[in-house]
């Protein structure tokens, strides 16, 4: 035993003793160069009784809702299990998909709704009102649905310009034109000043399941490939340099489309070989992979290298200290295919207009699972986890 | 990236860690402690670790800003946020750091004014943009942000801008250091010095580590390459024998420091007798507070804080992780009661904090070769 040992093993100040001080697995490591010693038996324990308790179901023990809670990480999961989910009782709301399946007479029907507060109004690559579509047309696209119907619901503070107002209904319509869905219904409320930014909007889209989509948060199995459909963090950093709070200026624009081309050429090339899609909104892609590799009980490793970032946008982030695997992105989704089928629905995806820079980033696997790991760039390995507090209000 | 990639490049880390291995005498056990937090944040994001054998062993020291900062601070900072008509400022970090009774983010639900700034130079703009309020800047941080802060209150002067303030729990590196090496917990074979404290003090100031205690220092930068260099360094000085200061950031950090930067701090601080750190106790002359001259600015001066000690929960071993005795999962508390997102000690807080990098990038079993 090197005398290192000893010093270190040493009763610590608080009088708390290493119990196994002396335990034989690290020492056969150091008394037989070249072996292959893992981390020592205490800390994978340790490591064990860690993941035993992040997968427990969470509570939510807040006092006071917080910026957090919106940000679509790990509080927000927090929130949706622990008091929605179980509030409401609903098996196709536990799943947790982007959007519910419910079906009548045989029909599958997706269904989900979204509110759109994004700060400001107006950003480079596009408005709140094109969001408001894009975005819930997005969440009916990954879960397999061909958009069909869309509920419009606004929420304007006293004082909004008309023009304004006029504006986001132009780009409303513009964007669902684009989009092949048709405005159905809608709603519209006044607040007084101060009590909403500008304008809400809230939009529920209704879709029609496409028969070759096979999907399912829970279907993702060790060796399938992971796609990534475009470069990422664009819309979370063009609204930052869009606030002007950091004396920044860089050509970035959100990424704001419908993803219903991607996925159709995804159903078309691969059908049933597609496991499940998620379109990496707030959080980004690391929150959409963790909470596979949660709900799947499955490690997905990403290849760091292979994730395509402009360099704009990985040079702000740079600066800011901020890693764009979290960034949220509103026109980018990442594919779990099958080993057999991913090189094809790779090529279909590449094909897609906005999805020429679409890679294959990473694949899943057995162990450890729940937990995701990227192979950085430099050639070291870390785990990439949930999203905790809220980096940037607002963005959607 | 130009000016960031080329130290990122994973051909180059290959060759260094090829060094590396040639360097390590079989069977002996190293340990190196990186000073910096910025270093330990580094080291878990690229997977350094992966790159060394499992006998080079890197420990996590105490140079996290905000990992030093005890409670009874953060209850002085809660306690003046609430006095009348304040709008408190302070990074973003330190909004989370749980005093005796909440963070301050919990104060600011609980309705304070409390913003976060980038730089203090923000905390003025606020008081000039409010001149009806008084606007205090909580200044934390080692000699890396302090000439940031002194040049801040310089500008506060010369603008006459009299509704500013500052609460001053800046903290000098050598002290804790000392008290380190002093500390029979602990067998160290090197350490890499902190980069960023030493663009303003130089890497002279760290010569007594080789000259008192007999250990080779290499300062180094904070990306992955010059890390895995300062290492070759020390490797290299232990084989052959050698123990002195080699600085490894040479293209940031000149020798003697950035004198100017030292003047201004000089006339802005004096040292206090003795300063409180988080897990470490009271460390004489390791604290900054503001001279006579700009006492006016001073916040302790200008308004009562409780200036109450609060002892650590006693879960928490923030003091041993911030010593580098323990590893961050050897803390009762790590990872169970402890977690980023409800944090009991700093180390969980501050992305510099060695929970917090272990936590959040290096919980996993990875598997290393020894040599």
């Amino acid at each position: 035993m090197t005398s290192d040992r000893v010093t270190s093993d040493a009763q610590s100040a608080s009088g708390y003793q290493r119990p196994d001080a002396a335990g034989p697995g690290q020492d056969a490591g150091q008394d037989a160069p070249r072996s292959t010693p893992a981390i020592s038996d205490r800390e994978q324990k340790i490591l064990g009784i860690i993941e035993t308790a992040r997968g427990k179901r969470a509570k939510f023990r807040d006092e006071k809702i917080n910026m957090a809670h919106g940000a679509g990480g790990k509080a927000t999961q927090t929130l949706i299990e622990a008091v929605f989910v179980p509030a409401f009782g609903s098996e196709t709301l536990g799943e947790m998909g982007d959007a519910g399946i419910v079906e009548i007479k045989g029909l599958q029907l997706a269904i989900t709704t979204d509110s759109y507060v994004v700060k400001p109004l107006r950003f480079p690559g596009g408005s709140i009102g094109e969001l408001a579509v894009n975005g819930t047309v997005n969440d009916l696209a990954v879960s397999g649905a061909r958009p069909v119907a869309l509920t419009l619901s606004l929420v304007l503070e006293e004082g909004l310009p008309a023009e304004d107002l006029r504006r986001e209904v132009e780009a409303i319509a513009a964007a669902a034109q684009d989009a092949g869905i048709e405005i159905v219904a809608g709603d519209t409320k006044v607040v007084e000043r101060g009590h909403a930014d500008g304008m809400y909007v809230c939009t529920t889209g209704l879709g029609r399941r496409d028969p070759r989509a096979e999907l399912s948060p829970s279907a993702v199995r060790p060796g399938d490939r992971i796609l990534l459909s475009g470069s990422i963090g664009e819309h979370g950093t063009a609204i930052m340099l869009a606030r002007g709070e950091f004396e920044l200026d860089a050509e970035i624009e959100s990424d704001t489309r419908s993803l219903w081309p991607a996925v159709d050429a995804l159903l078309e090339s691969a059908g049933s070989h597609l496991r499940c899609m998620r379109d990496a909104t707030r959080g980004g892609v690391a929150s959409v992979l963790n909470e596979i590799a949660r709900s799947s009980a499955v490690a997905i490793v990403v290849r760091e290298r292979d994730v395509p970032v402009q360099p704009a946008v990985a040079g702000a982030a740079e600066i800011l200290g901020i890693d764009p695997m979290y960034v949220a992105n509103e026109g980018k989704m990442l594919v779990f295919v099958a080993p057999e089928a991913a090189e094809d629905a790779l090529r279909a995806l590449k094909a897609v207009p906005g999805c020429e820079d679409a890679a294959e980033i990473g694949e899943v696997r057995t162990e450890p699972p729940g937990m995701v790991l990227v192979q950085t760039s430099f050639g070291g390995r870390r785990v990439m986890d949930q999203l905790v507090g809220d980096p940037l209000p607002r963005i959607c | 990236m130009k000016y960031v990639d080329e130290y990122r490049d994973a051909d180059l880390g290959r060759a260094l860690s090829g060094e590396i291995l040639s360097l390590v005498e079989p069977g002996r056990h190293y340990k190196v402690m990186e000073v910096c937090g910025g270093h330990t944040h580094s080291i878990y994001k690229y997977g350094v670790d992966d790159l060394l054998p499992a006998n080079v062993e890197l420990v996590h020291g105490p140079g996290c800003p905000v990992c030093v900062i005890p409670m009874g601070r953060v209850d002085d900072g809660i306690a003046l946020a609430h006095e009348e008509g304040v709008i408190f400022t302070c990074f973003g970090d330190m909004m989370r750091v749980p005093g005796s009774n909440g963070s301050l983010l919990e104060a600011r639900a609980a309705g304070a004014d409390i913003r976060m700034v980038y730089s203090p130079l923000d905390a003025l703009r606020i008081a000039k943009e409010n001149p009806d309020r008084e606007v205090v800047f909580f200044a934390i941080g080692f000699e890396t942000t302090a000439p940031s802060t002194a040049l801040t209150l310089k500008r506060a002067r010369a603008e006459g801008v009299t509704n500013f303030s500052c609460m001053c729990s800046h903290v000098t590196i050598v002290p804790p250091l000392r008290a380190l090496l002093e500390s029979p917990d602990l067998r160290l074979d090197g350490f890499i010095g902190p980069g960023h404290v030493s663009t303003v003090v130089g890497a002279r100031p760290f010569e007594f580590i080789p000259a008192d205690y007999g250990k080779p220092v290499a300062v180094a930068g904070f990306e992955p390459l010059d890390i895995l260099q300062a290492i070759v360094m020390i490797l290299r000085q232990l084989a052959e024998g050698r123990c002195e200061v080699e600085n490894q950031y040479k293209r940031v950090v000149p020798y003697e420091g950035n004198t100017r930067a030292l003047e201004v701090m000089a006339e802005v601080f004096e040292l206090r007798p003795h300063f409180e750190w988080r897990g470490l106790g009271f460390i004489s002359h390791s604290g900054l507070k503001l001279s006579e001259a700009y006492g006016d600015l001073d916040a302790e001066r200008r308004f009562s804080v409780p200036g109450v000690r609060v002892a650590d929960p006693k879960a928490c071993q923030c003091g041993e992780v911030l010593k580098g005795v323990i590893k961050p999962w050897e803390c009762k508390v790590f990872g169970t009661a402890c977690t980023p997102e409800r944090p009991i000690g700093t180390c969980m807080v501050s992305s510099e904090g060695a929970c917090a990098a272990y936590y959040n990038y290096g919980r996993f079993a990875r598997e290393r070769e020894v040599v």
